[in-house]
């Protein structure tokens, strides 16, 4: 079956946490990874790679301040969060600030939107930079003053003097000022006299979006724009053999058809246009298709029985304490979908030999950098600029339609090219959250408490994002395609696969291993959370389980096994705001659960409570409410941490109960909301309560991603205490909860 | 029988019908004497599970539970030309439930429609089908209601004028209506066929929506299966005069009712998909017996109609250019709101069904088709299940008829319909109270690739 | 060539009859509220008010909209002076990427239009046509909430609702 486990040293996590990666990465910024090692000291965050100041920061001769972030605004309030962080540092007022987003030509290149780690890259690098530039602002007005720096302050965009004396920002600016390198460490703000960081300032978004200001990407009408629309292939490999399109190209409104292998779109002057022609083309062209998936009820053999390279994450043992009862349980999950709720789209203009993109990508470098490739154009000439789309929660098509856009908008020089995917295309050819396979084992000692544990992890990589053009569709269907590059493991501790593998409590005995599978026979790549969500199912899943087995309370059983003192704190916060009692007995039909995590082992800290409703005659599952605790570090928008974190439980909640990719031997057949159902409004909790522990002076944690995994696995722990059964294949839905029952 | 003189006519009759049987004490029922509550633990396992699929069979749970609300807890509004009937608490709490109950007055409760206290319930609880359910059966669904969680929930009064809120009432219609036969097994025909027509008759109690009824409610023997009326929906004829442009066979009944779907006839919606979704739970031989008593109730189809369902199949393959249209309005609304499902070509249950194949279009009355139109179907929650939007709000009723009359000229060879403004103006009164109050349907129709996946 | 009333301006609109309202708003018209999120009404990003009804604009040909009142939220109100119902979303936060919210909001000012105090159950009845899929629910019924008491208020100082 699985080739032999191979114990990489070179990935065995050292100690408390140091680790030597084992790949090297062909671009600083692979999704979703920590900062390489480097010669210390490094300026914090992204100011590492792009240390320049005024990278980072520009003001004017008129006081007028720009600050620039290669971060993208995916609805998760980042503008907002930054624009206070950049506010608070630099002591003006926070309305008056202007931010520029991920742009290649304007901004410093931070990877991906990813990982949770905006705050971390670019919070951080805005924040010391901003503090460096007061710095140099006040060291500038005291040397025209000639007092010392102790005696001057800042207030609302400019330094005072002591005597009252008043120069502005704009006053003090000189030219090359900011073309400085940053320091290592800048000196920041005493959190205490925080006035924009750590209050909920409205995010500065949500006006245009909610009075139907242009806020998307869908949104933009460049002059002389025209409207294209994708024909794909049905399936996977399918190829083009025979597509007339005379009679098509005689359609109203209809400018160009492009083919281009198996890359085929129209082009049309209005947009339904488009879409009759596109319907009219997709009639016209036949493929060729072959079956070439595998079988989706089987997906726990299927995953195990692939080759796949195993490395032993986590090793620690201690002989003196050996195990009495043992159990062991598998646990699995589909492939699921981000299902952004507005398909991908882009806009290309090919003028005078150069390529502009605007695009939704979390990604606008990694993705020029594929486009160039795709086109074959040096990078100088592709400009790519991100502009909002639909939320994306990882890695869906918009990297595609930003490449699709590209390809049909160099046909076309001169016009803006406007390409939107069809609701079917978007789920069936994005690159779907993969899926996993874990199995555990373990063992109590005589005290109940956890003695040994073992951990595998059976899962593809978790991203296939661009860097080069054969992770984007249009470059694989090119009649001369460019090769989906290799897939790769990404590097611990933030893992892909693994990420989460490795438990965060304290057991004597453990050991933890990865099966990275490089096949992938479905389209994979980021999803929101990456392996950390089923992973933490799996092991939360499994700490009740062994609750059970002890006999113990499932909140007490955690704090049992766990030192971190921030990690005890949200236990205890969720319990206490859920109003967890031992041994309670909960009303008729419903159940209590509980799950912690601490988001990539590095990161923020969540703990849930849920209260789940079952319907014992259908086996309807239903959240009635949940309560959370949050541990991000310094809080820099209380109220936009708990929108993310409210939003990651009812959406976790949605994959958790429902959500599989389904196909069969040659297709995908969930390609809409029939056949990829998600939550409705009928099944949205009661309430949902999030409480947050500020952490003032601490580091940026990042939150998007934190509570993925607890909320499933609460989800599920409620259903087991409700049922009395245990459920281990995601989704838990109505008829595997009925069938439990009925067992 | 909407006419209210036709409505004071029968009351009259049934008032006379009573006051006469009342002469002969049939009114009168002996209270049945009350129990403890039996402990869910005194009932065989196997027993409560054949009682599961008896009692999905019979439709138990859709008419005694209400959206949102406990199961088989009652509650919910049936309406009837005579007023508004409440479903009743079925589940064995001692108060409000029928905790008390032996199973000696389930049985009697299930064969005459008297409850345990001695009052005669009202027939929209089909006692006229369940008469004819054997003791075995009654006993397996005693032991499964008895065995569900008990739910307080207080009997809601009907709304029923004067003399129809007088129980004894009832009496007379049972002395003119309910024969009390047991099932008799036909020997010369299969154990398949005689468990479908014992199903058929009994516990699934099909005539109850696709036989019409009189001006008293009760069944046309006369006219068993030649289609009913039900919550504002027409039941369609199952027999002979099936107006189903392809005639069913035991297959396709099969199919149909086990899956909620057919590619030559489409989806179950209204009242029959929450029939469906229970028939997708219960044993695979019951659904079949069903669906071979049924095909043969229906009989061979004739030459003709065979013929008919031929090319009705041909043109939903490959439909003829479209000829020129004579309702150019009604066609836009087809190709923008319709077309694009029901013409994708995408099977079933998540492509539309080619409306050359729609009995809702080639039937009596536009009632369902319009049903359809103006609600659509809803997704069923967290579950793989066709959506259609609902029309209600962007069509009004001319729109709306210009649509009906443009599918029914293009769609059937049937005449033209009558009156669909007036069917259009009624379905927006009346058509949402079941949809509204009704769990739905509790599961969805299965996917031909996804049938016992997760 | 046909005249379609959106937001209280006459529009000269040149499209086949068989056109989605969803393009011709935001193809012809220019608009950007109401989105395009599956173009087969299973959704409701695409939602937009006619004669007064939520109406999926997505499978709404314009041969029905002659003569009809087209509401889309910019008919609402303005950044600078939001209806009650942009207000409220603005007040609740109610929006992660924010994609579905135009829809939402025009459903659920037309629940208000017609019934200014809706229950809780109502408002998530209603709002089922709609899928969030960044899981802003519990503020989109806050929202709704705030919006109909904010409406309640503007009644009581008779300023009258704000749709038109
Ligand atoms: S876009 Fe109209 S309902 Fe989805
Ligand atoms: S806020 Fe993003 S889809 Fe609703």
């Amino acid at each position: 079956m699985n080739a032999p486990v191979i114990l990489d040293r070179r990935r065995v996590l050292a100690g408390g946490g140091a680790l030597i990666f084992s790949f090297s990465l062909t671009s600083a910024f692979a999704q979703d990874q920590a900062p390489g090692a480097a010669p210390a000291p490094k300026p914090p965050g992204s100011l590492a790679t792009t240390p320049y100041l005024d990278s980072w920061i520009r003001i004017d001769a008129d006081g007028g301040i720009t600050v620039f972030t290669g971060k993208a605004e995916l609805g998760q309030g980042l503008k907002t969060a930054l624009q206070q962080i950049a506010a608070e540092e630099l002591d003006v007022a926070f309305e008056t600030l202007k931010l520029v987003t991920a742009d290649t030509r304007l901004t410093a290149n931070e990877g991906y939107t990813a990982g949770s780690n905006s705050m971390k890259d670019s919070g951080a690098a805005i924040q010391n930079a901003a503090a460096q530039v007061r710095e140099l602002l006040v060291a500038e007005a005291a040397r025209r003053l000639g007092q010392p720096a102790e005696g001057l302050r800042t207030e609302n965009g400019a330094v005072i003097s002591a005597n009252g004396k008043r120069l502005t920002y704009g006053d003090l600016v000189a030219a090359d000022m900011l073309h400085v390198q940053a320091q290592p460490k800048s000196k920041l703000k005493d959190s205490a006299t925080f006035k924009v960081m750590g209050q909920s300032i409205p995010r500065v978004d949500i006006p245009a979006k909610v009075t139907g200001g242009a806020a998307y990407v869908q949104d933009m009408r460049l002059p002389g724009m025209v409207h294209a629309r994708i024909v794909r292939p049905p399936s996977y490999g399918a190829q083009l053999t025979e597509c007339d399109t005379a009679a098509i190209e005689k359609l109203p409104g209809v400018i160009k058809i492009v083919r281009d292998g198996n890359f085929l779109a129209v082009v049309a002057e209005k947009e339904f246009q488009s879409i009759k022609a596109m319907n009219a083309l997709s009639a016209a062209a036949k493929w060729k298709e072959t079956a070439s998936l595998p079988k989706q009820d089987d997906l726990l053999k299927v995953l195990t029985s692939l080759r796949s390279q195993d490395f032993t994450i986590f090793e620690h043992s201690n002989p003196a304490v050996t195990g009495q009862k043992t159990i062991e349980a598998t646990y699995t999950r589909p492939y699921q979908s981000h299902g952004s709720i507005g398909p991908s789209c882009a806009v290309a203009h090919f003028t005078d030999g150069a390529m502009t993109v605007w695009t939704h990508t979390q990604g606008v470098f990694p993705d020029r950098q594929g486009i160039a490739e795709m086109l074959r154009m040096p990078p100088a000439s592709v400009r790519l600029i991100h502009v909002e789309g639909s939320g994306c929660y990882g890695h869906n098509g918009a990297d595609d339609a930003a490449a699709d856009a590209a390809l049909i908008a160099l046909a076309l020089p001169g016009r803006p090219v406007r390409v939107q995917w069809m609701r079917e295309q978007e789920h069936g050819w994005e690159p779907y959250g993969p899926a996993m396979v874990t199995k555990l084992k373990a063992s109590l000692d005589g005290n109940g408490k956890i003695a040994d544990w073992n951990f595998e992890v059976f899962s593809n990589t978790h991203s296939m994002r661009p860097g080069g053009a054969g992770s984007m569709l249009a470059a694989q269907h090119m009649a001369q395609p460019f090769a989906v590059p290799e897939p790769k493991p990404l590097p611990l501790p933030d893992g892909g696969g693994d990420r989460n593998a490795i438990p965060f409590y304290n057991f004597p005995n453990a050991r933890v291993v990865h099966h990275f599978i490089p096949e992938m026979p479905l389209r994979i790549s980021a999803m929101r959370a990456l392996g950390a969500y089923h992973n933490v199912f799996s092991i939360e899943s499994f700490m009740d389980e062994l609750a059970a087995l002890a006999g113990a309370d499932p909140v007490e059983f955690r704090l049992k096994h766990l030192d971190d003192q921030r990690g005890r704190d949200v236990i205890e916060k969720a319990a206490q705001g859920f109003g967890w009692k031992a041994g309670q007995t909960p009303p008729l039909d419903r159940g209590y659960g509980f799950a912690f995590a601490r988001y990539k082992n590095h990161a923020a800290y969540c703990a849930i409570a849920s209260e789940v409703e079952v319907n014992r005659e259908t086996g309807r599952p239903r959240l009635v409410r949940a309560v959370a605790a949050v541990d991000s570090g310094q809080v820099i928008n209380p109220d936009g941490l708990i929108n993310q974190i409210e939003g990651a439980i009812v959406q976790s909640m949605s994959w958790t109960l429902y959500e599989s990719v389904t196909f069969d031997a040659t297709r995908i057949t969930s390609i809409d909301w029939q056949t990829y159902p998600i939550l409705r409004f009928n099944a949205v909790p009661d309430s949902i309560e999030v409480h947050i522990i500020n952490r003032p002076g601490q580091p940026f944690l990042g939150s998007g991603e934190t509570g993925q995994g607890p909320a499933a696995a609460s989800i599920a722990n409620a259903i087991a205490n409700v049922t009395g059964k245990r459920l281990r294949d995601l989704p838990l839905t109505r008829k595997r909860i009925k069938d439990a029952i009925d067992a | 029988m909407t006419g209210p003189s036709r409505i004071i006519a029968s009351v009259i009759v049934i008032a006379l019908v009573a006051g006469v049987v009342a002469a002969f004490a049939i009114a009168w029922q002996p209270a049945i004497a009350a129990i403890d509550p039996p402990a869910p633990q005194a009932f065989d396992a196997a027993l409560v599970k054949r009682g599961r699929d008896l009692a999905a069979i019979g439709n138990c749970s859709d008419c005694h539970t209400v959206r949102g609300a406990r199961n088989f807890a009652g509650g919910l509004p049936v309406p009837t030309p005579f007023g508004t009937i409440f479903s009743s608490n079925i589940t064995p709490d001692a108060e409000t439930g029928i905790g008390r109950w032996s199973e000696a007055a389930f049985r009697r409760a299930m064969r005459s429609g008297v409850n345990r206290e001695g009052q005669h319930l009202y027939p929209t609880f089909p006692y006229d089908h369940f008469t004819n359910v054997s003791d075995e059966d009654d006993r397996a669904i005693y032991a499964f209601l008895m065995t569900r969680q008990p739910v307080h929930a207080p009997a809601r009064a009907n709304q029923l004028s004067f003399p129809l809120d007088q129980r004894p009432v009832i009496a007379g219609w049972k002395l003119l209506f309910l024969r009390r036969d047991a099932y008799q097994p036909d020997s010369t025909k299969s154990a398949e066929w005689n468990r479908g027509a014992y199903l058929v008759a009994g516990l699934a109690h099909c005539g109850a929506c696709h036989t019409p009824r009189n001006a008293l409610g009760a069944e046309r023997v006369s006219a068993q299966f030649a289609g009913g009326d039900v919550d504002n929906w027409h039941a369609y004829a199952i027999n002979d005069k099936s107006r189903s442009p392809v005639p069913w066979d035991a297959d396709a009944l099969y199919a149909y009712l086990r899956n909620g779907w057919h590619p030559d006839h489409g989806t179950a919606r209204g009242p029959m998909a929450e029939v469906v979704a229970n028939l997708s739970q219960v044993a695979d031989s019951d659904v079949r017996a069903i669906a071979v008593y049924m095909a043969e109730i229906s009989g061979a189809p004739t030459p003709d109609r065979k013929r008919q369902g031929e090319a009705a199949l041909a043109q939903a393959k490959s439909p003829p250019a479209q000829a020129t249209q004579a309702n150019p309005a009604g066609a836009s609304i087809y190709a923008a709101a319709c077309a694009s499902c029901h013409e994708t070509g995408r099977p079933l249950p998540y492509g539309g069904v080619n409306l050359g194949l729609s009995t809702a279009i080639s039937g009596p009355d536009p009632r369902n088709l319009v049903n359809i139109l103006l609600s659509g179907v809803r997704a069923v929650e967290g579950e793989r299940s066709p959506i259609m939007p609902g029309f209600a709000a962007s069509m009004n009723d001319t729109q709306m008829a210009g649509l009906l009359n443009y599918l029914r000229a293009r769609f059937s060879n049937q005449p033209a319909w009558t009156g669909v403004e007036k069917t259009i103006a009624d379905a927006r009164r009346t058509e949402t109270v079941l949809l509204q109050t009704s769990a739905g349907p509790r599961s969805a129709p299965a996917d031909p690739t996804q049938r016992d996946k997760p | 060539m046909m005249t379609l009333k959106v937001n209280g301006h006459d529009h000269q609109v040149d499209a086949d009859p068989d056109t989605p309202l969803l393009y011709v708003l935001r193809d012809d018209i220019k608009l950007n509220a109401a989105k395009f999120g599956c173009g087969l009404g299973q959704c409701g990003a695409c939602t937009v008010i006619v004669d007064g009804k939520a109406v999926l604009s997505c499978v709404t040909p314009l041969v029905l909209l002659e003569g009809k009142q087209v509401t889309t939220l910019e008919g609402l109100g303005t950044i600078g002076a939001p209806a009650p119902i942009q207000r409220a979303f603005m007040e609740e936060q109610a929006a992660q990427c924010g994609y579905c919210i135009a829809g939402m909001m025009m459903r659920a000012q037309a629940l208000l239009q017609r019934n200014s105090k809706p229950t809780d159950e109502q408002i998530r009845a209603e709002l089922e046509p709609h899928l969030c899929r960044c899981g802003t629910h519990m503020r989109i019924l806050r929202a709704v909430h705030r919006a109909a008491r904010l409406m309640d208020t503007a009644d009581a100082a008779s300023t009258g609702r704000s749709a038109p």
